[in-house]
């Protein structure tokens, strides 16, 4: 038995300093959207212990397939095809089983399927760009997809993106709640990127770059990323709300 | 040198960006037939959910007051009798018509978004003290580094307000108000002002 037992404790203290601050004037639109005052710390409640769990009937059949779920029948994604996998653990480094976890990505040509994205690289039409699967019993996930392409954007007079997949990630509980990005091995746009750079300190960064898994592969198939997602740990209940003569 | 702790970091948060909603509200960005419909979108009561229908407008403004037309908010309640349908949730049983979680991105034309809820009942501090009515609130968006948590309280539960817990450490009172979602009949008008003079109280949680 693991992690069947529901838990009820509060979460580790979020440490602010491995996160990007909310001010961080290289990536110019969090300059009016940071808070600018302190945050009021707020020791976990069951307002912020709970949270949504979501049942596997949640999904459809091809949820977690971004190289056919928005594509005509008998065609595929175009772009190099991989799988990315990995787990979501806690800080205590346990599996977080039944965590939804969300994805969204430009297409291999860096190119979104957006009203505002205007972008000059082609859509792909059988491409839409999204899916989402839901944990094993061990915090283990999977999907398949096309490696997306770096795009431009409006920052700097030329910054681009690295390649990159958006990640949301549901835990157990509302305080866990994150939403982040995967990056890929070996690319070199991720040090030039201001959004990366939000992030200060480098080991952080390289916590967000998946690793090429040759193992994992399928051979003549799709070569496979292993992206592990870390949420906020659950503090101990050893000796707490142990009242003073009990 | 000590034994190492081995605990883990956390993954570090990273924008939402503007594309959230592709990934998160498909069908709200005109992207149809993966989803049959999106994640906590829509009423989150049915006919048998118990407790006092309200709905909760409001808009998310950048510190020069625009309103965001890209973010996207969710909202995490208890139920009417203030029991949260969570498996964390051990002093009772959730209402089993309500599942308490929703999420709506901002209107693309006017940033407004939209919660058609109950209104929950009063959840314990843990000292046993009672919470006042609240409503969690997350909020990512195209230039929030980390999601922002918040909390809405109700203006009509003045008496439960001046004794929660939460509301009454906060130092700054002028402050408070910013928690506190204005009732005019069913209607719970929430503005959250990531910046500025109005700046919401975000909280570390
Ligand atoms: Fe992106």
């Amino acid at each position: 038995m693991k992690n069947t037992l529901p838990e009820t404790t509060p979460f580790f203290a979020r440490d602010r300093d491995w996160h990007p601050p909310a001010y961080t004037p290289g990536y110019k639109t969090s300059v009016l959207r940071s808070p600018q005052r302190a945050l009021i710390s707020l020791e976990g409640t069951k307002s912020e212990i709970t949270g949504p769990v979501f049942g596997h009937n949640t999904l459809g059949e091809f949820d977690n397939d971004l190289i056919i779920n928005f594509a005509q029948p008998g065609e595929s994604a175009i772009g190099e095809r991989i799988m990315v996998y990995g787990r979501v653990l806690d800080e205590r480094g346990r599996g977080v089983p039944g965590a939804l976890v969300e994805f969204w990505q430009a297409n291999a040509g860096g190119r979104y399927r957006h009203k505002k994205e205007s972008y000059l690289a082609p859509l792909d039409p059988n491409f839409g760009g999204f899916g989402r699967t839901i944990t094993d019993d061990d915090g283990n996930y999977a999907f398949r997809t096309i490696k997306p392409g770096p795009y431009p954007w409006p920052n700097g007079v030329n910054d681009w993106r690295p390649a990159h997949i958006h990640f949301s990630v549901f835990g157990h509980g509302f305080a866990q709640r994150l939403i982040t990005q995967m990056y890929f091995e070996g690319d070199p746009m991720i040090w030039l990127c201001p959004i990366v750079k939000t992030i200060p300190d480098e080991a952080a960064i390289r916590s967000l770059v998946a690793a090429l898994d040759m193992n994992a592969s399928i051979p003549h198939d799709l070569r496979a990323y292993k992206f592990d997602i870390v949420l906020r740990g659950r503090r101990s209940t050893l000796f707490e709300n142990r009242l003073e003569g009990n | 040198m000590v034994q190492p702790l081995n605990y883990l970091k956390e993954s570090p948060s990273q924008t939402a960006g503007p594309y959230v909603h592709i990934g998160c509200t498909p069908n709200f960005a005109g992207l149809h037939g993966v989803y049959d419909k999106d994640l906590g979108a829509g009423p989150m009561v049915n006919d048998n959910t118990r407790g006092e229908r309200i709905t909760i407008r409001g808009f998310v403004y950048d510190g020069v007051g625009n309103a965001l037309k890209d973010a996207l908010v969710e909202v995490w309640q208890a139920d009417a009798d203030g029991f949260y349908n969570s498996p964390s949730e051990t002093r009772g049983t959730a209402d089993p018509n309500f599942f308490g979680w929703a999420r709506c991105p901002g209107d693309m034309t006017t940033g407004e978004f939209v919660f058609e809820t109950i209104k929950p009942g009063q959840v314990p501090f843990k000292d046993g003290r009672l919470m006042a009515p609240h409503i969690s609130f997350w909020i990512v968006a195209r230039g929030i580094n980390i999601g922002l948590n918040t909390r809405m309280y109700f203006s009509d539960e003045e008496e439960a307000n001046a004794v929660d817990p939460i509301l009454s450490r906060i130092e700054h009172r002028m402050r408070v108000p910013t928690l506190i979602g204005q009732r005019d009949g069913d209607i719970l008008t929430f503005n959250i002002h990531l910046q500025g003079e109005k700046e919401t109280i975000f909280f570390d949680v």
